[in-house]
């Protein structure tokens, strides 16, 4: 098969757009925050996320968040295929709003913590953590 | 009251005392080539409680040569500012004299010529004396074991640490933190921690299951000392499931969990203790952010990255120690605790010279117990070395393209991979290379020579996650060693750019061809974090390639190319 100068263009056209994807992973959890806040604005600050800055282990990282007077806290994970990972739900008789569970990270990637107020606004937190091959130490 | 002010003057003077923490003192002697056992422990004692700080030990109980690094670039924040000063910028900078003891203790220039002159440094015997001599000044001060103390030589690895525990007891320390200890296994481990009779801390080590402090290392230790309180809060080595096997311990979780530890401060200053003490492995740039970030502490005594600084480091109003490794440094710190809080410190960075400082007799004969049963086997001289072979350095060093020459005639490799790790003695021009010499720089329960197949696109992801480890700007998304040591193959880093983006120019040298991302490659390298790799011992490897050439000469590595700086 012949290649005409077109067609090469076209396949360069075509590598460019792969190389748009992470954009697209950006915009997939864009999308999954704004599903949960409704499109309101986002404060920093209010809420509390602990993660690990590199984890043992990407399969399971541990996390903890807490964002005192939240209804919910709704966690993302941006470089996942399905960056919604867990919503935690608290009631009015909930004793604190706190929840820690362990998720899954198919790389080094930021997670997202938003919850979402008694008075209908909304926080955030984030945290890189890195999963890494690792192999050497001091 | 003492306000802020009056605290940083205190202790800003307290240290102007003795000329700067009492290091110009052996420096100045130093350039009279006059140096005796009693100018190295001179110290006028201060305040009313006294740290003894020695870390990163690594198993050497005898004396032994060992180069600091040419090379140790800083980035972020941490760029050009100490530790990351090396050779004559360090001197210049502490004020040491070309050619005098500090400039062969602390810079590696002129190395060889200078441990001919100077001697070998280390030896717990020497170190005994050191103690001991401190304790007659002030008889209850605390002895602090940083960790990394239970691996790194012949005997340690055959008595899987009972050597070391056997002779650190008998310098009597309060208390260790871990790191390399935890490569013995779990089991092995708590056996060797339950008999220990001081504290093994470390606040952030956690059952991997529950996510729970571990109930067998307790967070902190408070002791009675100089008619007040102190509390020694242990920080084992952050990354360990990361840069060591995980297999091998998976009971447990580590990481840096500062808001633990700002809980434990807490906790400690609400059960009165006047001065909080970090016994650290963290490595000095994640210690610097960590006293940055985590409120009250007065001390962190600093492991893991083998730093040693002649004065500590301020940040906010905690001082940072950095003492060294393999036994070559003793810190002394004294401190001034009244009202409540730190009122000035004084430290002393002392060198282990073999040669002026006496060996404590009672710890020689334990220490000469130790080895007896393995003596005629580590002896073995095994060839001998022209050159001067040495491993720090952020890059390269002489032993590990020793030991990647080696796995790549022995094994018939492409590519040579040898993980960047600091410790390993360093052996001087003329030396014989004994068996011992090559445990000391491979020592490890996972030392197996694998063989393997890898893409020159994989080869690259492996590089770019190394520098990542080093070069990352936070220190907390560090993990303190060196970049991975190649062999057959060269490349450019520019440690200023992000993951990804640090690596390019990748050559096989062999043909001097550019790495294709999708060629294999054969691979042969050694330390492996992942269960169940194959191949025969590292040192095994090492002697065998050492044996055929008989004399060692390695010449000057100019394959990585560092950009960026």
């Amino acid at each position: 098969m012949e290649i005409s100068r077109r067609e090469t263009l076209a396949l360069g056209l075509g590598a460019a757009v792969l190389t748009m994807l992470p954009f697209r992973v950006n915009a997939a959890v864009e999308d999954s925050i704004s599903a949960f806040t409704g499109g309101a604005d986002i404060a920093d600050g209010g809420v509390t996320l602990t993660a690990p800055e590199i984890a043992e282990n990407g399969n399971t990282v541990p996390i903890e968040v807490s964002a005192p007077g939240a209804v919910a806290i709704a966690v993302f994970a941006a470089g996942n295929p399905t960056p919604g990972v867990v919503t935690f739900n608290f009631g009015p008789l909930a004793a604190s709003q706190s929840a820690s569970t362990r998720i899954r990270l198919a790389g080094t990637q930021d997670v997202i913590a938003v919850a979402k107020m008694a008075d209908g606004s909304f926080a955030k937190a984030s945290a890189t953590v890195k999963v890494t091959i690792g192999g050497c130490g001091g | 009251m003492i306000s802020r002010r009056d605290f940083l003057q205190v202790s800003m003077a307290a240290s102007a005392l003795v000329g700067a923490s009492g290091f110009g003192n052996w420096a100045r002697l130093a350039a009279q080539q006059s140096l005796t056992q009693g100018q190295l422990l001179e110290f006028e004692t201060f305040g009313n409680v006294s740290l003894i700080h020695i870390t990163d030990i690594h198993a050497q109980l005898k004396p032994i040569y060992f180069r600091e690094p040419s090379v140790n670039i800083g980035v972020g924040a941490n760029k050009g500012v100490v530790p990351h000063v090396t050779g004559a910028d360090f001197r210049r900078l502490y004020g040491i004299a070309d050619g005098s003891p500090s400039h062969y203790a602390l810079t590696s220039d002129d190395f060889a010529a200078l441990a001919k002159a100077y001697g070998r440094v280390g030896g717990l015997d020497r170190v005994a004396t050191v103690i001991n001599a401190i304790r007659a000044d002030r008889p209850d001060a605390i002895l602090l074991d940083g960790g990394d103390t239970w691996h790194g030589s012949y005997t340690c690895l055959k008595t899987q640490g009972q050597d070391m525990v056997n002779v650190m007891n008998a310098l009597r320390p309060d208390a260790m933190t871990f790191h390399w200890e935890f490569t013995l296994g779990s089991d092995r481990v708590a056996e060797l921690v339950e008999q220990l009779p001081f504290a093994a801390l470390g606040q952030n080590i956690f059952d991997a299951e529950w996510d729970e402090p571990a109930e067998l290392f307790p967070p902190y230790q408070m002791f009675e000392r100089g008619g007040t309180k102190i509390a020694v809060i242990g920080q084992a080595f952050p990354y360990m499931p990361i840069a060591n096997p995980g297999w091998m311990f998976p009971e447990y979780a580590f990481g840096i969990r500062d808001e633990h530890m700002a809980q434990m401060v807490e906790e400690v200053r609400a059960a009165g203790a006047e001065c909080v003490v970090v016994l650290s492995h963290n490595g000095f740039d994640v210690d610097k952010k960590m006293a940055s970030v985590v409120p009250g502490i007065d001390v962190i005594l600093s492991g893991h990255t083998h730093d040693a600084l002649p004065e500590p480091v301020l940040v906010g109003e905690t001082i940072i120690v950095a003492s060294g490794s393999n036994g070559k440094f003793v810190s002394r710190v004294d401190l001034d605790i009244r009202d409540g809080r730190m009122m000035g410190y004084r430290t002393k960075l002392i060198p282990i010279f073999s040669d002026v400082i006496a060996p404590d007799p009672e710890v020689a004969a334990l220490i000469d117990e130790q080895r007896a049963p393995y003596l005629d086997e580590m002896s073995e001289v095994i060839g001998q070395t022209d050159s001067l072979l040495y491993r720090r350095g952020n890059f390269n060093g002489t032993w590990d393209d020793l030991i990647c020459d080696a796995l790549l005639s022995e094994r018939e490799a492409e590519i040579a991979l040898s993980p960047g790790v600091r410790w390993g003695p360093s052996l001087i021009p003329g030396q014989d290379i004994t068996r011992e010499d090559i445990f000391g720089v491979t020592s490890m329960t996972y030392g197996q020579a694998y063989r393997t197949e890898m893409t020159g696109e994989f080869l690259k992801v492996v590089l770019e996650d190394v520098a990542d480890n080093i070069f990352n700007p936070d220190p907390y998304y560090q993990q303190g060693g060196d970049m991975v040591r190649t062999g057959g193959l060269g490349y450019r880093i520019d440690v200023s750019k992000p993951q990804g983006e640090r690596i390019s120019n990748m050559t096989l040298l062999k043909t001097g061809e550019p790495i294709d991302a999708s060629r294999n490659y054969v691979v042969a390298g050694w330390a492996s974090v992942n269960e169940g790799t194959e191949g025969p011992q590292i040192w095994d490897v090492v002697e065998s390639h050492i044996r055929k050439l008989g004399t060692v000469t390695v010449q000057e590595n100019t394959n990585v190319d560092v950009v960026g700086v």
